[in-house]
């Protein structure tokens, strides 16, 4: 919504300046966007005067002018306008300056090999006629003591642009704006001078407003103006119309336009003499067609608000007028339409066939129903004025009588909710000032709403109202009272924060992607998961939301590596999606690291990212988060994105159903098809879900600390066993051969190759034996050896080495 | 009797010279070996005098533990000797690199999240999270944005179906809608979370990342809102002072609405929070609207209170100083390493947000 600080004088008597005023309007709530002097681009406009006009020596039609532009010298500008002679008055633009019908910045330029600085500019260039033909000349008797001055003399109009919320379409035009400061104390508001017009008979084209069920239109005016010498605008309402960067079109045109902006109605002239017959304003039928104003062709469905004739659509209600009607610079007689479209009707149609009016941005938000006389009365009165014409009697057809809304408001919720109080006597104030009708009973009073403020139904709206105009910083700034209803964070949150820094802590970049990603990747890692897709994605190769992190992060591992990194550590933890309702969503973390270990180093010896690696980063960090590493269970099952033979899952307990986390090798094919240069790929992921409460808790009571002092032995073993026995089954015989005296298990080779079968493998452990009551002898630790020995070989089929 | 002072007084003169471990150990063989100097004295005592037997023993014990003191002492000080000149050998160039830590990174967002939930836990609200995928009602019936309401343009939405039904929330308000749903009043929330809009240029990015604040009460008012904001901007940006403007504005689930501006002042092109006279919208917040609680089951008349909402990326492009939204979502490693954070900085209540 854009204004002149002058335009809201018309309807704002005010003693403020210009600053005063804008701090108001924000203060009232009607965001002030910017604050510009037009003259930015208006002010480069300068009267000058051609005192030598010659032939340019490279080309017949263009000149070489010596341009008086009020300076010390002269400059040169090439010219292509035959009329650009010695003598002649005209406008010129420097360098820098914006043309305002392109908005083409001009510079200094070489013009068939003559230099040109700057441009003498016609009419039309300056959006100030549809005069192109060669340069403006200005009368002599009026400029010829100008020469250098601004040509634009209102270009110290500075223009207001407010961002109107939906709730306000009052603000859209400049009375309303008016309204809101004079309540808010910044003047008053003037009364709308309205010359009696006359009237002289009646309008003889009929109207109807058809009874169709959820018919858009609830009321119709309109009146006839005949005898009209459309033409155009004159100056000051040029001026007007260019101000707010807009064109003026013809007087007619300018004038709706006008009022549109000024009182907030919106109008439509028809061509009265186009018009079959009658006006039907009527639900359309599908497969109706007709060539709007904007120059395209609609098809229409059923149920659009239409505004007919005889022959067919005119146009759409209170959104877009048709060719066929429109009135152009010879028309002689209009029909000046003043209505009343729901907004939902008009909300319904228009995004239906994806139309922007500035008309549709109006009634959508709710124009004042009772605004129809005085909208054709002021549209009818100008154009009389300007464009002479008999204006008929108006016609008003009304299916709806819009009478004023009523609520009741108790004075005492202003301070239930704002905090603070406000005299009664200054409440009715300021409502009144905002329109409200008010009558008093005690604590309550009762409320008749303005007709133009569609968004106050009940008594919040009244608080709101009061308190923005006697401004927000009436309102106190309490201590934040610091009661507690529940901890901060709960388990899964708690879970999620720790889990977050566990990983980070391990040497991996956090990163954050989008929640979406590529379909083609995506497959790659989706598993069995439902593909999610985004009817309206923001490009193409983000159109479905991820079913695994892997997809993205695996996008964006490659184009750092595509950036010269080799060794990559990266994870993200947040939502993948199962399916496409609320809620069927996962938390999981995924990581990848690329590249090697100790790449460079002079101490320790390089060697390629490899599966346990990612064993170990998973397990810790599980164990980290408080979770019992001696009933984990590790099974070499994996999703197909991973390497079928380096990589597993991980359970916490042997007979839980689903894994908490995956760890591996990437598949090669992965690694091909998402052509990732690099020498090693690997990957985790932890499901968060999958991670129940754990049992034992930090605040609980550790138990008791018990230790033994008698001396401890270690036994090595070698057993061979076949190639796929898994070491886990091994450890888990030998610890169970003796849960007391058996302290710990460790592998310390495996072996494969010469003195071994070619299907088997040889795992070498060494096993800690301390018994907590006495010092073990020889005898003792011979007998749980040999237990070992044949226990494990009993129970795996191993063999041990000798 | 002088025989074993000259031994004495001969073998201290010995263990004076400089010798080795091997030289010192001869010198004990000869002195208390089997057939030693001093062994051997100590044979004769049985043919002696009790008299003379007695001052004879005397004599030679203090003889023998002075030598064997002696000894004791060269065998120590030649083991110093010897570690300190192996020790010579074995110096290293502690110059060189040492071994590789590898140094994680928290992301800016992850961080700013949990200076916020910090924040807001020290004047008692707790952290309700929602799904990323809603349903029309949740994101925009239920706050009170019926179909044919024009703010629903206002959301450029991602939809999941062409019912329109199904869509990615436009914002974490729905959190709230769940959480009352879900609990009886009073309600004490943030919801922080990532939103989605279908809307991607210099300063917006289709995914980005909002935190929601409910409270709801018997008798909380605007100056309840404005003390909590007040508290909330003073302590993320960690300064004693702020300025905060409050301007109506219009969101359809709060009434009355405001949008709040902070003051800054630019210094050496940064954004510097707290001084200043010029003006930033940082969030949007009101009291949550009557109908928003009539749809959530909560008595409006019974109970009321505040809601608002504030974009996450910008309160961290703010602190900061990062330039670029879009840049929080392209994982550039260098990006990450810059502004990413050390996995040990966790902001706290006690601690501190930041080090």
């Amino acid at each position: 919504m854009k204004f002149t600080v002058g335009w809201l004088k018309d309807h704002l008597d005010t003693k403020k300046n210009d600053n005063e005023l804008i701090e108001k309007l924000t203060d009232v709530g009607l965001e002030v966007e910017s604050f510009d002097n037009l003259s930015s681009d208006l002010e480069s406009f300068k009267v000058a005067k051609i005192v030598n006009a010659e032939k340019h020596p490279n080309a017949d039609r263009l000149r070489v002018c010596d341009v008086d532009i009020g300076e010390k010298n002269t400059v040169k500008v090439v010219c292509g306008a035959p009329n650009a002679k010695k003598n002649l008055l005209t406008i010129y633009a420097g360098p820098g300056s914006i043309i305002p019908k392109n908005n083409m910045k001009l510079t200094v330029s070489k013009i068939r090999g003559v230099t040109s600085y700057g441009m003498l500019c016609s009419e039309s260039e300056l959006n100030l006629s549809q005069e192109s033909e060669g340069i403006t000349e200005l009368k002599s008797s009026h400029y010829s003591d100008k020469i250098g001055k601004n040509f634009f003399k209102n270009n110290s109009e500075k223009v207001v642009d407010l961002s109107i919320t939906p709730n306000r379409p009052d603000c859209l035009g400049v009375r309303g704006v008016a309204r809101d400061l004079a309540a808010a104390g910044a003047g008053k508001l003037k009364k709308i001078s309205l010359k009696d017009i006359k009237k002289n008979g009646s309008q003889k084209i009929k109207v109807s407003i058809t009874k169709d069920k959820n018919q858009g239109c609830t009321v119709f005016g309109s009146c006839l103006i005949e005898g009209v010498s459309n033409q155009e605008s004159p100056q000051w309402l040029k001026e007007k119309i260019v101000s707010l960067g807009q064109k003026p079109i013809s007087a007619i045109v300018d004038i709706t336009n006008y009022v549109m902006l000024d009182l907030n109605r919106p109008l439509h002239a028809y061509d009265a003499d186009k018009i079959d017959n009658e006006i039907i304003v009527r639900n359309s039928k599908k497969g109706e067609t007709f060539k709007a104003l904007d120059n395209k062709e609609y098809k229409l469905d059923d149920d659009m608000c239409v505004i007919s004739d005889n022959s067919g659509v005119l146009g759409l209600g209170g959104i877009i007028g048709g060719t066929r009607s429109g009135t152009e610079i010879n028309t002689k007689n209009i029909l000046l339409e003043s209505a009343y479209f729901l907004p939902r009707s008009i909300r319904k149609t228009s995004k239906l066939l994806n139309i922007d009016t500035d008309a549709k941005f109006r009634f959508e938000r709710g124009i004042d129903p009772q605004s129809i006389e005085i909208g054709l009365t002021k549209a009818a009165q100008l154009i009389s004025e300007i464009c002479g014409g008999k204006i008929s009697k108006f016609d008003i057809q009304k299916t709806s009588k819009h009478e004023k809304n009523k609520i009741k408001f108790n004075i005492f919720l202003f301070e239930k909710i704002t905090g603070f109080k406000v005299k009664d006597k200054e409440v009715i104030e300021i409502l009144t000032d905002l329109g409200f009708e008010i009558s008093r009973k005690k604590f309550e009073l009762d409320l008749k709403i303005p007709t133009w403020r569609p968004d106050i139904t009940q008594p919040i709206d009244i608080v709101e109202e009061i308190v923005r105009i006697k401004g927000y910083s009436n309102i106190e700034t309490l201590e934040p009272e610091k009661t507690r209803i529940k901890d901060t964070l709960n388990k899964q949150q708690k879970l999620f924060h720790f889990l977050q820094r566990s990983v980070a802590s391990k040497g991996y970049f956090e990163t954050v992607t989008w929640s979406f990603t590529d379909s083609k990747i995506n497959t790659l890692f989706k598993e069995n998961l439902k593909e999610i897709k985004i009817v309206n994605p923001i490009s193409s190769d983000l159109d479905v939301l991820r079913n695994s992190i892997f997809s993205n992060l695996s996008f964006y591992l490659k184009k750092n590596l595509d950036r010269g990194f080799k060794d990559i550590s990266l994870f993200e933890i947040g939502p993948i999606f199962k399916d496409r309702k609320p809620g069927q969503q996962l938390t999981v973390i995924g990581a990848l690291k690329s590249g090697k270990i100790s790449r460079l180093n002079w101490k320790e010896k390089e060697r390629l990212v490899d599966v346990f690696d990612m064993k170990k980063d998973v397990i810790q960090t599980i164990v980290e988060a408080g979770y019992n590493k001696q009933s984990f269970f590790i099974r070499d099952k994996s999703p197909s994105y991973y390497h079928p033979g380096k990589a597993g899952s991980v359970y916490l307990d042997k007979d839980d159903i689903e894994p908490v986390a995956y760890f591996g090798e990437i598949h090669p094919n992965i690694i091909k098809k998402l052509d990732i240069k690099t020498e090693g790929l690997v990957g985790f992921e932890i499901y968060l879900d999958h991670l129940k409460d754990n049992k034992v808790k930090l605040k609980d009571q550790k138990s008791n600390f018990e230790y033994s002092d008698y001396q401890k032995s270690e036994r090595d073993f070698a057993f061979v066993v076949d190639k796929n026995y898994k070491a886990q089954d091994l450890i888990e015989i030998i610890s169970s051969v003796d849960k007391n005296l058996i302290r710990s298990i460790k592998i310390f080779d495996v072996y494969e190759g010469e003195n071994i079968p070619s299907d088997k493998k040889s795992i070498a452990l060494n096993v800690t034996i301390q018994s907590s009551q006495k010092t073990l002898e020889e005898s003792d630790l011979e007998k749980i050896n040999k237990l070992i020995i044949s226990t494990v070989e009993s129970k795996s089929g191993a063999k041990i080495r000798s | 009797m002088s025989d074993i002072k000259k031994i004495k007084d001969e073998y201290l003169n010995k263990l004076d010279t400089d010798l080795n471990i091997e030289g010192v150990n001869q010198i004990k063989t000869e002195l208390f070996g089997k057939n030693g100097q001093i062994s051997n004295s100590f044979k004769t005592l049985g043919s002696l005098q009790t008299d003379e037997r007695k001052k004879f023993a005397s004599e030679l014990n203090s003889i023998k533990d002075e030598l064997q003191e002696k000894i004791n002492f060269k065998l120590h000080e030649i083991e110093i000797k010897e570690i300190n000149s192996k020790l010579e050998n074995e110096k290293v160039d502690v110059t060189l690199p040492e071994r590789e830590i590898n140094q994680g990174r928290i992301h800016p967002v992850s961080q700013v999240i949990d200076e916020i939930s910090s924040i807001f836990s020290e004047i008692g609200f707790s952290v309700e999270e929602g799904p990323d995928i809603e349903n029309e009602h949740y994101n925009f019936t239920a706050l009170n944005t019926p179909d044919n309401h024009p703010a629903r343009d206002m959301h450029d939405t991602f939809y999941l179906d062409n019912n329109k039904e199904l869509l990615l929330r436009t914002h974490t308000s729905p959190v709230q809608v769940r959480t009352m749903l879900n609990g009886k009043p009073p309600f004490k929330i943030i919801a922080p979370g990532r939103t989605y809009r279908s809307d991607s240029d210099q300063t917006h990015s289709p995914m980005f990342h909002q935190v929601e604040g409910l409270h709801i009460d018997k008798n909380i008012n605007m100056g309840h809102l404005k003390g909590c904001l007040n508290y909330f901007i003073k302590s993320f940006f960690e300064v004693d002072k702020i300025k905060m403007r409050f301007r109506p504005s219009h969101f359809p689930f709060t009434e009355p609405s405001a949008e709040v501006d902070i003051g800054y002042e630019l210094k050496d092109g940064k954004i510097m929070i707290g001084e200043g006279d010029k003006w930033l919208e940082i969030l949007g917040c009101g009291m949550v609207h009557p109908n928003v609680l009539k749809n959530v089951k909560v008595n409006p008349e019974k109970y009321q209170g505040y809601a608002f909402g504030i974009g996450i990326d910008r309160l961290g492009m703010l602190k900061y100083g990062i330039n670029d939204l879009r840049a929080f979502f392209e994982t550039d490693y260098r990006w990450l390493n810059h502004f990413g954070f050390d996995p040990l900085d966790v902001p706290s209540n006690y601690r501190g947000l930041s080090r």
